[in-house]
């Protein structure tokens, strides 16, 4: 699985990296985890409101930091 | 666009945020699932929880004063009179009554909040006419959940999905500037009225200065890589929050703010309480009071490379006009020092050629300048 975090490197942003990390280790899914901080490269993703989650290219979340209970989710835990 | 659509989890699309951990103080265990939400059923419990911490909250509320002039002059001994009895006692009125106001309001603009996220607001503004646009954008400006590094991303947003360069700016500039934060905490310390003129006219700024810009037709210096950039998808769709997410969402809202902002309240006030106390009336008033006609100016000027956030500097702001100050011209400094900031201005560089960047801190400095002598003038 290919995992994105898309951010700047605002405070929310690592908080999004940090919660999808911790959310990772205790799902035991092993993932590239990319962090993304090029604002051209943000929106070519199609993300508008940083920070921004795209799990394999689709967008799973933007605009505001997931909670770890809802990457599980994505996660399919 | 297809290859971005949002990922649905199992079920229809109901509750898909299970909007963060129970409880909302700072140690609680941020792996506590919410499973009730998760099954898409309402939960009242928290809601309902609410109401016996609004009731505390207004006894609490009521009893500042008091309490903090037994704390001053019975608990501590100093005397009433006295410079550091008055620093003591302002202290320790202030800091809880603003911390106070500042829970209750952020919930409520934290609830508000889970109505408009950054791809609604786009929605609403996309097609939008200019002057209509203007007046809409500021409004959704103070409602539109906004961070400062995410200015860059949702211009991008905003201008790829066909909202004219003018109405974004006018966002731009009313979401940071008109913010729930700033209003609060010049509530608590000044007043309603000086909340409302400050609300009012960093509304006007926002609409009068993108207005402004758009008609100067700068399109063409926007960075070119932005304008090729194709619309882009819509965000990961809310779904329909229930009553419980959106509250939980409020609560969120008050422990991610409140965790910010503390110390700056509190170091703030701490400044304030020792200019009230000890630095005497009339102070200010040669430097920043009416008489001095180039002080508005000079207050925006002085503003610009500096950057605060709205708790930091409204104490100060408070001090500022206790001793004397003109209020247009420490209006003026206050929303120079929020709105524009050299960091927002290499940031913006990504995407606006230097000559925008220019033309946008003229224009809504001037708009700055002019609604502080507008003030000066009236009171």
């Amino acid at each position: 699985m290919e995992i994105q975090v898309l951010g700047p490197g605002c405070p929310k942003c690592h908080q999004t990296l940090k919660v999808v990390q911790e959310a990772l280790a205790q799902a035991g899914v092993v993932a590239e985890v990319e962090k993304v901080t090029d604002f051209q490269a943000i929106a070519s993703l199609g993300v508008f409101a940083t920070p921004g989650v795209v799990m394999d290219g689709r967008v799973v979340c933007s605009g505001r930091v997931p909670t770890h209970a809802e990457v599980l989710g994505w996660l399919g835990k | 666009m297809k290859p971005l659509q949002p990922l649905q989890s199992p079920g229809p699309r109901q509750t898909l945020q299970p909007l963060g951990p129970l409880g909302f103080f700072p140690g609680a265990p941020a792996a506590a699932p919410a499973r009730e939400a998760l099954g898409g059923k309402v939960s009242w419990g928290r809601p309902l929880l609410l109401v016996p911490i609004l009731v505390l909250w207004v006894l609490v509320y009521g009893q500042l004063e008091d309490f903090s002039r037994v704390l001053a002059f019975q608990v501590l001994g100093l005397e009433p009179g006295s410079h550091l009895g008055q620093a003591v006692q302002f202290f320790a009125y202030d800091t809880p009554k603003v911390l106070l106001l500042l829970a209750l309001v952020v919930f409520g603009v934290g609830v508000l909040r889970s109505f408009f996220t950054p791809a609604r607001t786009r929605r609403i503004l996309a097609g939008k006419r200019e002057s209509v646009g203007n007046v809409l954008a500021a409004l959704l400006g103070i409602v539109t959940p906004f961070c400062s590094c995410s200015a860059v991303p949702l211009f991008i947003g905003f201008v790829t999905a066909g909202v004219p360069l003018g109405v974004t700016f006018s966002f731009l500039i009313s979401a940071p500037m008109v913010n729930e934060i700033a209003v609060v905490l010049l509530y608590g310390l000044l007043g309603w009225k000086v909340a409302a003129i400050y609300m009012g006219t960093g509304l006007l700024v926002a609409m009068g200065a993108g207005w402004v810009i758009g008609r100067m037709g700068m399109e063409e210096h926007i960075e070119d890589w932005v304008r090729h950039i194709r619309a882009g998808a819509d965000d990961c769709s809310e779904g329909a929050l229930d009553l419980a997410a959106r509250v939980q969402f409020g609560l969120d809202a008050v422990r991610d703010i409140l965790r910010r902002v503390w110390k700056w309240v509190v170091l703030g006030i701490a400044v304030g309480a020792a200019i009230h106390g000890y630095v005497p009336e009339g102070f200010m008033a040669d430097v920043m009071g009416k008489g001095a006609w180039w002080s508005v100016p000079v207050a925006v000027l002085v503003g610009i490379p500096m950057y605060s956030n709205a708790a930091g500097i409204v104490p100060v702001v408070h001090a500022l006009l206790e001793k004397g100050a003109a209020l247009g011209t420490v209006l003026a400094f206050m929303m120079s020092v929020i709105a524009l900031s050299l960091p927002e201005a290499i940031i913006l560089r990504k995407v606006l050629k230097p000559r925008l960047i220019v033309t946008f801190f003229s224009v809504v400095g001037a708009g700055i300048v002019l609604v502080g002598y507008l003030f000066n003038l009236l009171f």
